[in-house]
Protein backbone atom coordinates (compact mmCIF):
# COMPACT_ATOMS: atom_id res chain seq x y z
CA UNK A 1 0.00 0.00 0.00
CA UNK A 2 2.82 2.37 0.84
CA UNK A 3 5.47 1.13 -1.56
CA UNK A 4 4.84 3.87 -4.15
CA UNK A 5 4.83 6.70 -1.60
CA UNK A 6 8.56 7.57 -1.62
CA UNK A 7 8.70 7.70 -5.40
CA UNK A 8 5.53 9.80 -5.55
CA UNK A 9 6.78 12.25 -2.94
CA UNK A 10 10.32 12.66 -4.30
CA UNK A 11 8.99 12.67 -7.83
CA UNK A 12 6.50 15.44 -7.35
CA UNK A 13 8.63 17.66 -5.09
CA UNK A 14 12.02 17.40 -6.78
CA UNK A 15 12.11 15.50 -10.08
CA UNK A 16 8.85 16.61 -11.66
CA UNK A 17 8.46 19.81 -9.68
CA UNK A 18 5.22 21.41 -10.88
CA UNK A 19 6.73 24.81 -11.56
CA UNK A 20 10.27 24.00 -12.61
CA UNK A 21 9.76 20.86 -14.69
CA UNK A 22 6.08 20.71 -15.65
CA UNK A 23 5.32 24.42 -16.15
CA UNK A 24 2.19 24.40 -14.00
CA UNK A 25 1.16 27.39 -11.90
CA UNK A 26 3.49 29.89 -13.54
CA UNK A 27 1.25 32.96 -13.37
CA UNK A 28 1.14 33.05 -9.53
CA UNK A 29 4.77 31.94 -9.47
CA UNK A 30 5.96 34.98 -11.42
CA UNK A 31 3.44 37.43 -9.96
CA UNK A 32 3.75 36.72 -6.24
CA UNK A 33 7.31 35.48 -5.78
CA UNK A 34 8.84 38.91 -5.26
CA UNK A 35 8.43 38.93 -1.44
CA UNK A 36 9.11 35.95 0.84
CA UNK A 37 6.04 36.31 3.09
CA UNK A 38 3.75 36.76 0.08
CA UNK A 39 5.31 33.68 -1.53
CA UNK A 40 4.76 31.64 1.60
CA UNK A 41 1.09 32.64 1.97
CA UNK A 42 0.42 31.87 -1.68
CA UNK A 43 2.20 28.52 -1.37
CA UNK A 44 0.24 27.58 1.75
CA UNK A 45 -3.10 28.49 0.17
CA UNK A 46 -2.28 26.54 -3.01
CA UNK A 47 -1.10 23.48 -1.06
CA UNK A 48 -4.31 23.48 0.95
CA UNK A 49 -6.60 23.72 -2.08
CA UNK A 50 -4.56 21.18 -4.05
CA UNK A 51 -4.88 18.59 -1.28
CA UNK A 52 -8.65 19.11 -1.00
CA UNK A 53 -9.09 19.13 -4.78
CA UNK A 54 -7.13 15.89 -5.14
CA UNK A 55 -9.42 14.21 -2.63
CA UNK A 56 -12.71 15.37 -4.18
CA UNK A 57 -11.77 14.94 -7.83
CA UNK A 58 -10.37 11.44 -7.26
CA UNK A 59 -13.67 10.36 -5.68
CA UNK A 60 -15.70 11.95 -8.49
CA UNK A 61 -13.54 10.38 -11.16
CA UNK A 62 -13.52 6.90 -9.69
CA UNK A 63 -17.18 6.66 -8.75
CA UNK A 64 -18.86 8.84 -11.36
CA UNK A 65 -16.81 9.74 -14.41
CA UNK A 66 -14.57 6.89 -15.53
CA UNK A 67 -15.82 3.95 -17.61
CA UNK A 68 -17.47 1.25 -15.47
CA UNK A 69 -17.76 3.59 -12.51
CA UNK A 70 -19.97 2.36 -9.69
CA UNK A 71 -22.49 5.21 -9.76
CA UNK A 72 -22.79 5.15 -13.55
CA UNK A 73 -23.74 1.49 -13.46
CA UNK A 74 -26.45 2.29 -10.91
CA UNK A 75 -27.82 5.33 -12.70
CA UNK A 76 -27.65 4.28 -16.33
CA UNK A 77 -28.04 0.51 -16.11
CA UNK A 78 -28.89 -1.05 -19.46
CA UNK A 79 -27.51 1.81 -21.59
CA UNK A 80 -24.16 2.36 -23.30
CA UNK A 81 -23.13 5.12 -20.90
CA UNK A 82 -21.37 3.00 -18.22
CA UNK A 83 -19.13 1.43 -20.88
CA UNK A 84 -18.04 4.74 -22.41
CA UNK A 85 -17.91 6.75 -19.19
CA UNK A 86 -18.61 10.44 -18.83
CA UNK A 87 -14.95 11.32 -18.47
CA UNK A 88 -14.34 12.60 -22.02
CA UNK A 89 -17.41 14.83 -21.99
CA UNK A 90 -17.75 16.08 -18.46
CA UNK A 91 -14.35 15.83 -16.80
CA UNK A 92 -13.03 19.33 -17.53
CA UNK A 93 -16.26 21.10 -16.60
CA UNK A 94 -16.84 19.05 -13.44
CA UNK A 95 -13.29 19.51 -12.19
CA UNK A 96 -13.18 23.25 -12.67
CA UNK A 97 -16.56 23.72 -11.01
CA UNK A 98 -15.50 21.54 -8.07
CA UNK A 99 -12.33 23.56 -7.66
CA UNK A 100 -14.21 26.86 -7.85
CA UNK A 101 -16.73 25.69 -5.25
CA UNK A 102 -13.96 24.35 -3.03
CA UNK A 103 -12.07 27.63 -3.10
CA UNK A 104 -15.26 29.46 -2.18
CA UNK A 105 -15.90 27.06 0.73
CA UNK A 106 -12.36 27.34 2.01
CA UNK A 107 -12.65 31.11 1.89
CA UNK A 108 -15.92 31.15 3.88
CA UNK A 109 -14.60 28.62 6.39
CA UNK A 110 -11.38 30.50 7.03
CA UNK A 111 -13.17 33.85 7.33
CA UNK A 112 -15.48 32.44 10.03
CA UNK A 113 -13.19 30.09 11.95
CA UNK A 114 -9.56 31.16 11.50
CA UNK A 115 -9.59 34.90 10.74
CA UNK A 116 -5.84 35.20 11.32
CA UNK A 117 -5.11 32.72 8.58
CA UNK A 118 -7.77 34.33 6.38
CA UNK A 119 -6.14 37.72 6.64
CA UNK A 120 -2.74 36.32 5.69
CA UNK A 121 -3.85 34.32 2.65
CA UNK A 122 -7.33 35.67 1.97
CA UNK A 123 -6.52 37.78 -1.07
CA UNK A 124 -4.75 34.87 -2.74
CA UNK A 125 -7.63 32.44 -2.43
CA UNK A 126 -9.90 33.68 -5.28
CA UNK A 127 -6.92 33.61 -7.64
CA UNK A 128 -6.35 29.91 -7.00
CA UNK A 129 -9.39 28.86 -9.05
CA UNK A 130 -7.53 29.86 -12.21
CA UNK A 131 -4.22 28.41 -11.04
CA UNK A 132 -3.44 25.68 -13.51
CA UNK A 133 -1.45 23.72 -10.90
CA UNK A 134 -4.69 22.84 -9.11
CA UNK A 135 -6.56 21.61 -12.17
CA UNK A 136 -3.28 20.07 -13.31
CA UNK A 137 -2.90 17.93 -10.20
CA UNK A 138 -6.53 16.82 -10.46
CA UNK A 139 -5.95 15.68 -14.06
CA UNK A 140 -2.61 14.04 -13.30
CA UNK A 141 -4.18 12.14 -10.40
CA UNK A 142 -6.98 10.70 -12.49
CA UNK A 143 -7.28 10.38 -16.25
CA UNK A 144 -3.73 11.50 -17.11
CA UNK A 145 -2.07 9.36 -14.41
CA UNK A 146 0.76 7.11 -15.56
CA UNK A 147 -0.44 4.35 -13.25
CA UNK A 148 -3.75 4.10 -11.44
CA UNK A 149 -3.49 5.79 -8.05
CA UNK A 150 -5.36 4.95 -4.87
CA UNK A 151 -7.20 7.66 -2.97
CA UNK A 152 -4.38 8.00 -0.42
CA UNK A 153 -1.75 8.21 -3.16
CA UNK A 154 -3.74 10.87 -4.97
CA UNK A 155 -4.09 12.99 -1.83
CA UNK A 156 -0.39 12.57 -1.00
CA UNK A 157 0.54 13.55 -4.55
CA UNK A 158 -1.71 16.61 -4.29
CA UNK A 159 -0.24 17.68 -0.96
CA UNK A 160 3.37 17.22 -1.99
CA UNK A 161 2.84 18.87 -5.34
CA UNK A 162 1.76 21.89 -3.30
CA UNK A 163 4.86 21.54 -1.14
CA UNK A 164 6.99 21.47 -4.29
CA UNK A 165 5.22 24.60 -5.55
CA UNK A 166 5.84 26.34 -2.20
CA UNK A 167 9.50 25.27 -2.27
CA UNK A 168 10.00 26.79 -5.72
CA UNK A 169 8.17 29.98 -4.66
CA UNK A 170 10.28 30.38 -1.52
CA UNK A 171 13.59 29.76 -3.31
CA UNK A 172 12.64 32.23 -6.03
CA UNK A 173 11.45 34.89 -3.59
CA UNK A 174 14.80 34.73 -1.78
CA UNK A 175 16.60 35.27 -5.05
CA UNK A 176 14.27 38.05 -6.17
CA UNK A 177 14.45 39.97 -2.90
CA UNK A 178 18.19 40.26 -3.40
CA UNK A 179 17.90 41.02 -7.10
CA UNK A 180 15.53 43.91 -6.41
CA UNK A 181 18.30 45.76 -4.55
CA UNK A 182 20.81 45.42 -7.38
CA UNK A 183 21.34 47.81 -10.25
CA UNK A 184 20.06 45.69 -13.12
CA UNK A 185 19.90 46.95 -16.75
CA UNK A 186 16.43 48.36 -17.29
CA UNK A 187 15.11 45.93 -19.94
CA UNK A 188 15.90 42.98 -17.68
CA UNK A 189 14.28 44.36 -14.54
CA UNK A 190 11.37 42.41 -13.05
CA UNK A 191 9.83 39.55 -15.01
CA UNK A 192 12.59 38.89 -17.61
CA UNK A 193 15.22 38.43 -14.93
CA UNK A 194 12.80 36.32 -12.88
CA UNK A 195 12.38 34.01 -15.87
CA UNK A 196 16.10 33.69 -16.44
CA UNK A 197 16.64 33.02 -12.74
CA UNK A 198 13.90 30.39 -12.80
CA UNK A 199 15.60 28.82 -15.79
CA UNK A 200 18.88 28.54 -13.92
CA UNK A 201 17.04 27.04 -10.94
CA UNK A 202 15.29 24.58 -13.25
CA UNK A 203 18.72 23.65 -14.61
CA UNK A 204 19.80 22.75 -11.08
CA UNK A 205 16.60 20.76 -10.52
CA UNK A 206 17.26 18.91 -13.78
CA UNK A 207 20.01 17.16 -11.86
CA UNK A 208 17.36 15.32 -9.85
CA UNK A 209 16.02 13.70 -13.02
CA UNK A 210 18.61 10.96 -12.73
CA UNK A 211 17.07 9.89 -9.44
CA UNK A 212 13.87 8.58 -11.04
CA UNK B 1 -13.48 47.64 -35.81
CA UNK B 2 -10.28 46.41 -37.42
CA UNK B 3 -8.41 47.74 -34.41
CA UNK B 4 -10.02 45.04 -32.26
CA UNK B 5 -8.38 42.45 -34.48
CA UNK B 6 -4.90 43.89 -34.70
CA UNK B 7 -4.39 45.13 -31.13
CA UNK B 8 -3.80 41.56 -29.90
CA UNK B 9 -0.92 40.94 -32.29
CA UNK B 10 1.62 43.40 -30.95
CA UNK B 11 0.33 46.34 -28.93
CA UNK B 12 -1.53 44.24 -26.36
CA UNK B 13 0.04 40.86 -27.05
CA UNK B 14 -1.29 38.54 -24.33
CA UNK B 15 2.07 36.97 -23.57
CA UNK B 16 4.73 39.58 -24.15
CA UNK B 17 2.75 42.61 -22.95
CA UNK B 18 -0.05 41.41 -20.67
CA UNK B 19 1.91 38.37 -19.39
CA UNK B 20 -1.07 36.06 -19.04
CA UNK B 21 -1.27 32.42 -20.10
CA UNK B 22 2.36 31.62 -19.48
CA UNK B 23 2.12 27.91 -18.67
CA UNK B 24 1.30 26.64 -22.18
CA UNK B 25 3.76 29.14 -23.66
CA UNK B 26 6.59 27.39 -21.91
CA UNK B 27 5.33 23.83 -21.96
CA UNK B 28 4.28 23.46 -25.58
CA UNK B 29 7.09 25.34 -27.32
CA UNK B 30 9.57 22.47 -27.58
CA UNK B 31 8.87 22.40 -31.30
CA UNK B 32 7.08 24.72 -33.72
CA UNK B 33 4.59 22.00 -34.62
CA UNK B 34 3.42 21.71 -31.02
CA UNK B 35 3.29 25.48 -30.65
CA UNK B 36 1.17 25.85 -33.79
CA UNK B 37 -1.27 23.18 -32.58
CA UNK B 38 -1.54 24.88 -29.20
CA UNK B 39 -2.07 28.26 -30.83
CA UNK B 40 -4.84 26.91 -33.04
CA UNK B 41 -6.56 25.34 -30.02
CA UNK B 42 -6.47 28.65 -28.14
CA UNK B 43 -7.76 30.60 -31.17
CA UNK B 44 -10.66 28.17 -31.57
CA UNK B 45 -11.66 28.27 -27.90
CA UNK B 46 -11.22 32.03 -27.60
CA UNK B 47 -13.28 32.85 -30.71
CA UNK B 48 -16.12 30.51 -29.74
CA UNK B 49 -16.25 31.54 -26.10
CA UNK B 50 -16.03 35.26 -26.89
CA UNK B 51 -18.85 34.98 -29.43
CA UNK B 52 -21.19 33.00 -27.18
CA UNK B 53 -20.49 35.11 -24.09
CA UNK B 54 -21.12 38.26 -26.07
CA UNK B 55 -24.41 36.77 -27.34
CA UNK B 56 -25.70 35.94 -23.87
CA UNK B 57 -24.16 38.89 -22.03
CA UNK B 58 -27.53 40.51 -21.30
CA UNK B 59 -29.11 37.25 -20.06
CA UNK B 60 -26.51 36.24 -17.45
CA UNK B 61 -27.08 37.75 -13.99
CA UNK B 62 -24.09 39.75 -12.74
CA UNK B 63 -23.57 37.69 -9.57
CA UNK B 64 -23.02 34.33 -11.25
CA UNK B 65 -21.33 35.49 -14.42
CA UNK B 66 -17.90 33.97 -13.71
CA UNK B 67 -19.20 30.40 -13.16
CA UNK B 68 -21.32 30.80 -16.30
CA UNK B 69 -18.28 31.89 -18.33
CA UNK B 70 -16.30 28.96 -16.96
CA UNK B 71 -18.97 26.46 -18.00
CA UNK B 72 -19.16 27.94 -21.52
CA UNK B 73 -15.38 27.88 -21.84
CA UNK B 74 -15.19 24.32 -20.47
CA UNK B 75 -17.70 23.16 -23.08
CA UNK B 76 -15.62 24.51 -25.95
CA UNK B 77 -12.40 23.19 -24.45
CA UNK B 78 -13.95 19.72 -24.29
CA UNK B 79 -14.96 19.91 -27.95
CA UNK B 80 -11.49 21.08 -28.98
CA UNK B 81 -9.87 18.39 -26.83
CA UNK B 82 -11.85 15.65 -28.55
CA UNK B 83 -11.18 17.05 -32.03
CA UNK B 84 -7.45 17.30 -31.36
CA UNK B 85 -7.22 13.84 -29.86
CA UNK B 86 -8.49 12.26 -33.07
CA UNK B 87 -6.94 14.57 -35.67
CA UNK B 88 -3.42 15.34 -34.49
CA UNK B 89 -0.41 13.05 -34.97
CA UNK B 90 0.33 11.06 -31.83
CA UNK B 91 3.66 12.72 -31.03
CA UNK B 92 2.04 16.18 -30.97
CA UNK B 93 -1.06 15.24 -28.98
CA UNK B 94 1.11 13.37 -26.47
CA UNK B 95 3.21 16.47 -25.89
CA UNK B 96 0.19 18.75 -25.52
CA UNK B 97 -1.71 16.19 -23.41
CA UNK B 98 -2.66 17.96 -20.21
CA UNK B 99 -2.31 21.47 -21.60
CA UNK B 100 -5.39 21.19 -23.81
CA UNK B 101 -7.83 20.71 -20.88
CA UNK B 102 -5.84 23.34 -19.02
CA UNK B 103 -6.95 25.96 -21.56
CA UNK B 104 -9.99 26.28 -19.25
CA UNK B 105 -7.87 27.98 -16.63
CA UNK B 106 -5.81 29.92 -19.13
CA UNK B 107 -6.09 33.49 -17.92
CA UNK B 108 -6.32 34.88 -21.49
CA UNK B 109 -9.72 33.29 -22.11
CA UNK B 110 -11.40 34.40 -18.90
CA UNK B 111 -9.73 37.79 -19.10
CA UNK B 112 -11.12 38.47 -22.57
CA UNK B 113 -14.55 37.17 -21.52
CA UNK B 114 -14.72 39.43 -18.49
CA UNK B 115 -12.93 42.43 -19.94
CA UNK B 116 -14.20 42.50 -23.51
CA UNK B 117 -16.89 40.03 -24.59
CA UNK B 118 -19.21 40.86 -21.69
CA UNK B 119 -19.31 44.52 -22.77
CA UNK B 120 -19.06 44.52 -26.56
CA UNK B 121 -20.98 43.43 -29.65
CA UNK B 122 -20.74 39.93 -31.11
CA UNK B 123 -18.71 40.94 -34.17
CA UNK B 124 -16.22 42.94 -32.12
CA UNK B 125 -15.87 40.07 -29.63
CA UNK B 126 -15.21 37.57 -32.41
CA UNK B 127 -12.52 39.83 -33.88
CA UNK B 128 -11.04 40.38 -30.44
CA UNK B 129 -10.88 36.61 -29.90
CA UNK B 130 -9.24 36.14 -33.29
CA UNK B 131 -6.71 38.89 -32.61
CA UNK B 132 -5.84 37.84 -29.08
CA UNK B 133 -5.63 34.19 -30.12
CA UNK B 134 -3.48 35.25 -33.07
CA UNK B 135 -1.22 37.23 -30.76
CA UNK B 136 -0.88 34.19 -28.52
CA UNK B 137 -0.03 32.01 -31.53
CA UNK B 138 2.57 34.51 -32.74
CA UNK B 139 4.18 34.59 -29.31
CA UNK B 140 4.33 30.82 -28.83
CA UNK B 141 5.67 30.43 -32.37
CA UNK B 142 8.38 32.99 -31.63
CA UNK B 143 9.47 31.16 -28.48
CA UNK B 144 9.24 27.80 -30.25
CA UNK B 145 11.23 29.06 -33.24
CA UNK B 146 14.17 30.04 -31.02
CA UNK B 147 13.99 26.83 -29.03
CA UNK B 148 13.70 24.55 -32.04
CA UNK B 149 16.27 26.32 -34.21
CA UNK B 150 18.96 26.63 -31.57
CA UNK B 151 18.07 23.61 -29.49
CA UNK B 152 17.45 21.13 -32.28
CA UNK B 153 18.71 22.75 -35.48
CA UNK B 154 15.38 22.36 -37.28
CA UNK B 155 12.38 24.44 -38.39
CA UNK B 156 9.04 22.60 -38.36
CA UNK B 157 11.07 19.38 -38.30
CA UNK B 158 13.20 20.30 -41.36
CA UNK B 159 16.96 20.31 -40.86
CA UNK B 160 18.60 23.72 -41.32
CA UNK B 161 22.24 22.71 -41.65
CA UNK B 162 24.04 19.41 -41.81
CA UNK B 163 26.89 20.21 -39.46
CA UNK B 164 25.30 21.83 -36.43
CA UNK B 165 25.76 20.87 -32.83
CA UNK B 166 22.43 21.68 -31.16
CA UNK B 167 22.22 23.28 -27.72
CA UNK B 168 19.96 20.56 -26.37
CA UNK B 169 19.22 22.28 -23.08
CA UNK B 170 16.95 24.77 -24.87
CA UNK B 171 14.46 22.02 -25.67
CA UNK B 172 14.40 20.98 -21.99
CA UNK B 173 12.54 22.78 -19.22
CA UNK B 174 15.27 25.30 -18.22
CA UNK B 175 15.67 26.46 -21.81
CA UNK B 176 12.02 27.49 -21.97
CA UNK B 177 12.38 29.89 -19.05
CA UNK B 178 15.64 31.36 -20.31
CA UNK B 179 14.41 31.88 -23.89
CA UNK B 180 11.20 33.55 -22.72
CA UNK B 181 13.14 35.78 -20.31
CA UNK B 182 15.57 36.86 -23.02
CA UNK B 183 12.75 37.49 -25.53
CA UNK B 184 10.88 39.61 -22.98
CA UNK B 185 14.03 41.58 -22.24
CA UNK B 186 14.69 42.10 -25.96
CA UNK B 187 11.16 43.40 -26.61
CA UNK B 188 11.35 45.70 -23.61
CA UNK B 189 14.74 46.99 -24.74
CA UNK B 190 13.26 47.83 -28.14
CA UNK B 191 10.27 49.68 -26.74
CA UNK B 192 12.47 51.55 -24.25
CA UNK B 193 14.76 52.65 -27.07
CA UNK B 194 11.79 53.99 -29.00
CA UNK B 195 10.69 56.05 -25.99
CA UNK B 196 14.20 57.39 -25.42
CA UNK B 197 14.60 58.46 -29.06
CA UNK B 198 11.78 60.99 -28.62
CA UNK B 199 12.52 62.15 -25.10
CA UNK B 200 15.04 64.89 -24.53
CA UNK B 201 18.02 63.35 -22.81
CA UNK B 202 20.72 65.80 -21.69
CA UNK B 203 24.20 64.62 -22.57
CA UNK B 204 26.09 63.51 -19.47
CA UNK B 205 28.76 65.95 -18.45
CA UNK B 206 32.16 64.27 -18.81
CA UNK B 207 34.19 63.79 -15.68
CA UNK B 208 37.16 66.16 -15.36
CA UNK B 209 39.75 63.49 -16.02
CA UNK B 210 37.91 61.88 -18.92
CA UNK B 211 38.29 64.72 -21.40
CA UNK B 212 42.00 64.26 -21.88
CA UNK B 213 41.56 60.59 -22.73
CA UNK B 214 39.03 61.24 -25.50
CA UNK B 215 40.91 64.20 -26.88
Amino acid sequence: MFEHMPSIIIGVVLINNFVLAQFLGLCPFINSSDKTDKAFSMGAAVTFVMTMASFVTWLLYTYLLKPDAWLLKKLFAGTMIPQIGLQAVLQTAVYILVIAALVQLVEIFLKKKIPVLYRSMGIFLPLITTNCAVLGVALLNTSYAKMQLTLLEAVVQGFFAGIGFTLAMLLMSGVRERLSRLNVPEPLRGAPLAFIGTGLMALAFLGFAGMG
Amino acid sequence: MLKELTKGFFKRNPIFVLMVGLCPTLATTTSMKNALAMGMAVIAVLCCSNTIISLVRRVIPKGVRIPCYIVIIAAFVTIVEMLMKYSLPLEVSEKLSIFIPLIVVNCIILYRAEDFASKNSVAASLLDGLGMGGGFTLAVLAVAAVREMVGNGTVFGLKLATAYNPVAVLTLAPGAFIVLGLLLAFLRWRSLRKVKAYAFVPAPRPAPGAQEVTA
